[in-house]
């Protein structure tokens, strides 16, 4: 077994061919685009107007920011959040799987080294894209009230890439659609609802404030809070690190996992 | 070795283990630069393995192969970059038109791009007889259309060597003699094709050289008609007999395998035998002479391979 296994693991050399996988999933995007954007637009915008509108009414600040905007902040790291692992299992395993569009690429100079770091890339361009639009209907609903906002976009590049990466994992170690479901729901989800996007995590008990430092999310909006409220940005290296770790350990799982399936 | 060598693929001792099974066996390989190479054998013979092996898929467990001249797998971008491929399963890409499918795929051969590269993929259309398709969804193409467009796909680098892993299974006549045709002109042009088939007419009219390879070993290698010439007898004469078993005189005349109701009965003494049949005027035959599945029947055996 460890014969067959070991060059799996060996360190990922991707090259710059990346990029026609890239503008491959970018020219089937652009295709369907209008559709696309009001996918990319619509759930997390029903957040914002439902919950930002609804509950900010009688909430009126949360940790000293006007809840539209701190929920609207928070909206912005978990649309990427959202947006890349979509794409990271459904679209990917598709690609992967039933569509066999890996099995053309692997014919032509492409290796999965080169696959997997398109389908990354282009995972963390749709989290850009959405939370990019997040902060569009925020900033025209008047929550940005700072031009740092600006550093959001290579920030949610950079959120897309650590969740895209264990999205990929997932789709590499898949038996079906099926299984994605367990990852939305045992992973996901609970980001989504305890990584701090609709309220302080200060407010979790001790012991779950500890555990969510653990999870990229956490981190994510962390970052992305600050630079849309304009508030000062605290241990921004620390954050970047933990999102960086996450990018950098899933795409080269991801890779091994993926070598596994196809390189055999 | 090198690229200008007389062989494109060159594998000694090479061998494929998946666990306790080995699928290839320690295969020696030569495939010559040009012509047409068929590579024969039942399901689960280790062909496709053998390929995927070629493409720098499939690191093998024990041997050595030359690809184009160059180590695999390690070589496995340079010599793909230089390899057509028309694989078993259709992965054309179904988000894509015709073009676009031509296109895109053009697009990851970074060094082999045709400028302007529109008319090329224009001309690779029209050789597969798609010139009229351009815009067609993926969707709207019959089974024998996606084929041709693979085999255009594989074309768009401009490839040394084509790989085609059972190129017209479920295709139609029509379209097979259509397939047959431009891999014809490919191989014309200088182009070496490699194919793996299980059709034994389809080798015995495309192939220069055929291998013959079950559980994992080469049984023979040759031109089709020298293996024809060298391993059955020249001709065949299939009797549907029934249960009745095949008369002693018959068996002196022919080497008889008597299967499912039908003597087959091999021979060089076609005279001798059809004499004999003619004390049987009730039982019909039919007299041909030998080809390449007699050889592949003789060489693999009868007994079925799911």
């Amino acid at each position: 077994m460890q014969g067959r296994s070991a060059g799996h693991w060996r360190l990922p050399a991707p090259r710059a061919l990346a990029f026609a996988v890239w503008r491959r999933n970018a020219r089937v995007w652009v295709r369907l685009m209008a559709s696309n954007l009001l996918f990319h637009f619509g759930e997390p915008l029903l957040y914002l107007l439902g919950l930002g509108f609804g509950l900010g009414r009688f909430i009126g600040e949360m940790d000293g920011v006007d809840y539209f905007a701190f929920l609207a902040s928070g909206l912005v790291a978990s649309s990427a959040m959202m947006s890349a692992s979509y794409e990271g299992i459904y679209s990917a395993y598709t690609r992967m799987v039933p569509q066999k569009t890996y099995d053309g690429m692997l014919a032509t100079p492409l290796e999965v080294d080169d696959i997997v770091a398109g389908e990354m890339l282009w995972c963390a361009t749709k989290g850009c894209i959405s939370g990019g639009s997040i902060l569009v209907v925020a900033a025209a609903l008047g929550a940005v009230t700072s031009a740092h906002a600006v550093f959001c976009i290579p920030l949610l590049l950079l959120i897309g890439l650590a969740f895209a990466g264990p999205a990929l994992a997932m789709s590499a170690i898949s038996p079906s659609y099926d299984f994605f479901s367990y990852y939305i729901t045992l992973v996901i989800t609970p980001m989504f609802i305890l990584c701090g996007v609709f309220y302080p995590i200060g407010s979790l008990p001790d012991a779950l404030q500890h555990a969510v430092q653990a999870l990229p999310l956490t981190h994510a909006v962390a970052l992305a809070r600050p630079l849309v409220t304009g508030a000062p940005v605290e241990h921004a290296l620390a954050h970047l690190a933990v999102l960086a770790g996450f990018a950098a350990a899933g795409f080269y799982v991801s890779v091994a996992l993926v070598r596994r399936r196809f390189v055999v | 070795m090198t690229a200008s060598g007389p062989f494109v693929v060159e594998a000694r001792g090479l061998v494929k283990r998946f666990g306790a099974d080995t699928v290839v066996d320690r295969i020696d390989l030569r495939v010559p630069r040009g012509g047409c190479f068929g590579l024969l054998g039942p399901n689960g013979a280790g062909k496709t393995t053998t390929l995927r092996m070629i493409l720098g898929h499939s690191p093998p467990s024990a041997g050595t192969l030359t690809v184009l001249g160059e180590a695999m797998p390690a070589a496995g971008r340079r010599v793909r970059a230089r390899i057509g491929v028309v694989s078993q399963d259709d992965n054309l890409d179904p988000d894509f038109s015709v073009m676009e499918n031509l296109e895109v795929y053009a697009s990851y051969f970074p060094h082999r791009r045709h400028r302007p590269l529109r008319p090329f993929l224009e001309s690779l259309l029209e050789f597969v007889s798609l010139g009229d398709r351009a815009g067609y969804r993926i969707q709207a193409l019959s089974g024998g259309m996606r084929r041709r467009l693979v085999i255009a796909r594989a074309l768009v680098n401009e490839p040394r060597l084509l790989i085609l892993d059972e190129p017209t299974t479920g295709l139609d006549p029509q379209i097979r003699h259509l397939i047959w045709s431009r891999l014809r002109a490919l191989t014309e042009r200088g182009t070496t094709v490699l194919l793996t088939t299980h059709y034994m007419e389809e080798a015995e009219r495309l192939c220069d050289r055929v291998a013959i390879i079950d559980h994992g070993r080469i049984l023979a290698e040759d031109a089709p008609r020298a293996l024809v010439a060298r391993e059955v007898e020249p001709s065949v004469v299939e009797v549907r007999a029934g249960e009745r078993p095949p008369p002693p005189e018959l068996a002196r005349q022919a080497r008889v395998e008597a299967v499912d109701g039908v003597w087959h009965c091999h021979t060089s003494e076609p005279g001798a035998v059809l004499a004999s049949l003619g004390d049987y005027p009730e039982l019909e035959y039919l007299h041909r002479p030998a080809n390449l599945e007699d050889v592949f029947l003789r060489l693999t055996g009868r007994e079925l391979r799911d």
